[in-house]
């Protein structure tokens, strides 16, 4: 038997993993968008697991829209990807300072 | 140790794996299928969750359209690897800081204390026979049948969006006008000279 908190510490494991991850590539956009993947995922398993132990559906109907809503995130993110390498020959933070003061 | 208790904590330590394989390898290509190999193991915890409708829908939807996205875009820029790890080491020690101090109250919140089985009890297992995709259906045509008509204007805003960025008028490329050509008369290409005939 697993108990309901293994799932949600996995979860919760996913999440600071993906955390880590922003803070130590944050020169590389495309890592960024990867380790917000990571972090729906991590709120997914959260979703599916009280689903589960509740016995309640609509959980799994959240966890639907979530995956809808971050399938258009990474199409637009990384459509301004490539036209902001197209435009500044780049995809590195440090130097998309084009509108500092 | 139950064969469901196996079958968890092996697809629990793929997934952590692939996790943190993303966020450590020094190529994009590497991240990006460590994602993949992440969205795998996941897929097969959901099935232990019997969720098996999302977990089929994760690897088809995001092992098979978001990550080859992914894929095309991190192969299509050129990408100078050495300068995008700059900071790596400096940001790394902040970095794993952060996370234990994020998941340290996480686990806090739900340990085995608050969410344990003598609090939650595990449900009884479905029967066989049991659908999960029939159950979603009936949920999501008739309760949340608003929010999927607003998730399918998501994506059909999403398509456009993703066009109209991406989408250029290239200068320098040379382009036919069926209009024009059919529109073309005798008088627009064919110029009649008159000359004297030339003497042998």
């Amino acid at each position: 038997m697993i108990p309901l908190s293994s799932y949600l510490t996995l979860g919760a494991i996913m999440f600071a993993i993906s955390v880590a991850g922003i803070f130590i590539n944050r020169k590389n956009v495309i890592i960024i968008l990867m380790c917000i993947e990571l972090m729906l995922l991590a709120v997914n398993i959260n979703f599916i697991a009280f689903s589960h132990f509740l016995g309640d559906t609509a959980g799994q109907v959240f966890v639907f829209f979530i995956l809808t809503v971050a399938a258009a995130e990474a199409a637009i993110g990384l459509a301004i990807l490539v036209v902001l390498f197209r435009n500044r020959r780049t995809i590195n933070v440090a130097e998309l300072d084009s509108m500092k003061g | 140790m139950s064969f469901l208790e196996i079958v968890f904590y092996v697809f629990s330590g793929v997934m952590i794996l692939g996790a943190v394989g993303v966020i450590a390898s020094r190529n994009p290509v590497h991240s990006a299928l460590s994602l993949v190999l992440t969205f795998f193991a996941t897929s097969g915890v959901w099935l232990l969750l019997e969720a098996e409708f999302l977990a089929i829908t994760l690897v088809l939807v995001y092992v098979g359209a978001v990550m080859v996205l992914f894929l095309f875009v991190v192969m299509m820029l050129d990408i100078n690897v050495t300068k995008m790890r700059e900071g790596f080491m400096r940001f790394l020690p902040v970095g794993i800081l952060i996370a234990l101090l994020l998941l340290m109250q996480m686990v806090l919140v739900v340990g085995p204390e608050n969410f344990g089985l003598d609090v939650i009890a595990e449900p009884a297992r479905h029967a066989a026979d049991y659908n999960n995709t029939k159950q979603l259906g009936k949920v999501l045509y008739t309760d949340y049948v608003y929010p999927f008509e607003i998730a399918s204007v998501i994506l059909l805003v999403a398509i456009v969006a993703a066009i109209a960025l991406t989408m250029r008028r290239r200068p320098e490329t040379k382009y036919q006008t069926p209009a024009k050509q059919i529109m073309v008369k005798k008088e627009d290409r064919l110029r009649i000279v008159k000359m004297d005939a030339e003497k042998k």
